[in-house]
């Protein structure tokens, strides 16, 4: 209730009161509208549209940035969070099965990896998959230091799609499993045809946050360093912003970051619709 | 299956010999032997939480029996060299819950099994399927989803689905309580076709009418033992055991409580309110 203060005891009045509030609450939401109104006029005004124009978005400097934004940088991010999605949903599966074992050094394993790659901030594990690891243990990865880097991002993803994963598993009714045994099926035959078909319906939400996430996660690749060909959006729009002195390629690559993103959010609440209208 | 362990027609479909079963401290099934013969249908009713459930769930190993053996066509089921699934795709079960497949429809929850166990052709399968959904009177429904039947229709599809893997017996766990009360006829007249048809019957149920018209024997079990068992007409009509008067009184009469006249074993030390009388209170006097 907006306000505390008892009716009025108005005696013919329960429908007075009725009337009252619900005339000062049409006023209180206009008073917001209002105010939000307010501010948006006040920072369009207040800001300097003149300046601003000249650091961001100077249109000569935008178009210099074409075609190489696209066919390399934006292609590039495009690659990186494709791989590391495929990677980080196969190794998160195996781990959230590993960690539904019933055998128990699998479940430790599982929980040891999810705590670790979840725990660390995604930067210091691709530092140290790209730097450490190849000194450490002598391993080459295919396509060198940004390679490196991406098994990094593989390995985060898979933490955190690994207890997605666990939690849709969970979530499929134990009679599900129960009616598939029943009918002969052997564990991993009811996993594969029953529980994770069910399973993966209830996840595509939070597994499209994911993408989201790894997306712009990619941007953290700069730290594991990268040639001309290799860049991906945002270290690509750095490099041009630097060498311009204006700020517009990062205008550019916020742009295009949203192209990547909003078509592909749309599509998964599209299919979120329709199936909830298949059920 | 190991070679040994080949079945005999002579054998009982089902025989459990001193089975017990403990969920933690808490025993369930308490020393339990039992039988069904080919052919033979055999109802198991009780008051909820005297174990009938978990006897079923016992004979398909969905519970693990603590003590005890259980033994399928000859085939002793708790044998760790014995091929449970291979023993499951013989035994058609039905739960209280449906538990058909949310995301395949009604032709697809009857040929997922046949072509992934029994290696049936998508061809065959389908044959088969549609043969059995005929059975239950629902061959126009194989297009539809789960959720888009009710709850009669969704209980007949999972009888047509066990049926599909053509067992030997078929296990029902209580597969009308879930039911609204105007759905229950159209699933016992499916069982009772089926039971007609010489089908090998375990049946959980509430539903003591359908007990004594198809049962060949009815079992009344309490507190983790079979009390008593014998023909339906003997068992539902002149039990011998108080334990069974009680609760067919209860189930014939839910406003039934006959705690005065009932023995100690049943009152089972539960501080219960001494009443002068059974009857309800009339009502009548008062003018309602």
């Amino acid at each position: 209730m907006i306000d505390g203060r008892p009716a009025p005891p108005a005696p013919a009045g329960h429908r007075r009161t009725l009337v009252r509030r619900t005339t000062r609450q049409r006023f209180v939401r206009l008073g917001f509208y209002a105010l939000f109104v307010a501010i948006v006029v006040v920072v369009v005004a207040a800001a300097d549209w003149e300046r601003l124009g000249r650091s961001f978005f100077r249109w000569e400097i935008a178009q210099e940035q074409f075609p190489d934004i696209v066919v390399i940088a934006a292609k590039n991010t495009v690659v990186y969070t494709a791989i590391a999605f495929v990677g980080g949903l196969f190794l998160g599966l195996i781990f959230a099965i590993m960690k539904l074992s019933t055998i128990l050094p699998y479940r430790w394993f599982a929980t040891v990896y999810i705590e670790i790659f979840r725990g660390l901030p995604a930067l210091l594990t691709i530092f140290t998959i790209a730097f450490v690891l190849p000194i450490a243990l002598g391993v080459r990865v295919p396509g060198g230091a940004v390679g490196a880097g991406v098994v990094g991002l593989v390995l985060v993803a898979g933490a955190y799609m690994a207890e997605t994963i666990r939690a849709g598993i969970q979530s499929v009714p134990k009679g599900q499993v129960e009616a598939a045994r029943s009918l002969g099926m052997s564990p991993s035959r009811t996993m594969l045809s029953i529980v994770l078909p069910q399973a993966f319906r209830l996840i595509v939400p939070p597994l499209t946050n994911e993408f989201v996430l790894l997306i712009k996660d990619t941007s953290l690749l700069y730290i594991a360093g990268s040639s001309i060909t290799t860049k991906e959006l945002t270290t690509f729009a750095r490099g041009e912003a630097a060498a311009a002195s204006n700020a517009t390629p990062l205008l550019v690559a916020g742009v295009l970051y949203l192209v990547i993103t909003v078509p592909l959010t749309r599509l998964v609440a599209w299919l979120e619709r329709r199936q909830g209208r298949a059920r | 299956m190991t070679t040994a362990q080949t079945s005999k027609p002579s054998d009982p479909a089902i025989e459990v010999v001193g089975l017990r079963k403990s969920f933690g401290e808490n025993e369930v099934l308490c020393g339990i032997d039992f039988r069904v013969d080919a052919g033979e249908v055999v109802c198991v009713i009780g008051p909820s939480g005297s174990g009938k459930s978990t006897l079923l769930r016992c004979v398909n190993m969905l519970e693990r029996a603590t003590v005890g053996s259980v033994t399928i066509e000859g085939i002793d089921i708790l044998d760790p060299d014995t091929d449970i699934d291979a023993v499951r795709a013989k035994i058609g079960m039905v739960f209280q819950s449906f538990n058909l497949f949310p995301h395949l429809n009604v032709l697809r929850n009857l040929t997922i099994a046949q072509q992934r166990v029994l290696g049936r052709s998508k061809d065959e399968a389908e044959r088969v399927a549609r043969h059995n959904l005929e059975r239950v009177g629902l061959d126009e429904k194989e297009q539809a989803y789960p959720a888009h039947l009710s709850g009669g229709q969704q209980q007949r599809v999972a009888i047509a689905r066990a049926l599909s893997m053509d067992p030997d017996m078929m296990l029902f766990d209580e597969p009308t309580s879930a039911l609204d009360p105007e759905l229950v006829g159209e699933v016992l007249a499916v069982m009772r076709s089926l039971a007609a048809e010489g089908m090998t019957m375990m049946v959980v149920t509430h539903e003591m009418g359908f007990a004594r018209e198809v049962a060949d024997r009815v079992v009344f079990m309490d507190a983790g033992l079979i009390v008593e068992q014998g023909a339906p007409d003997d068992v539902l009509g002149k039990p011998t055991h108080p334990r069974t008067r009680e609760f067919l009184a209860r189930v014939l009469d839910p406003t039934h409580v006959p705690v005065s006249e009932a023995p100690d074993d049943v009152r089972g030390g539960f501080p219960l309110p001494d009443r002068e009388d059974s009857t309800p209170p009339k009502l009548d006097e008062h003018g309602h």
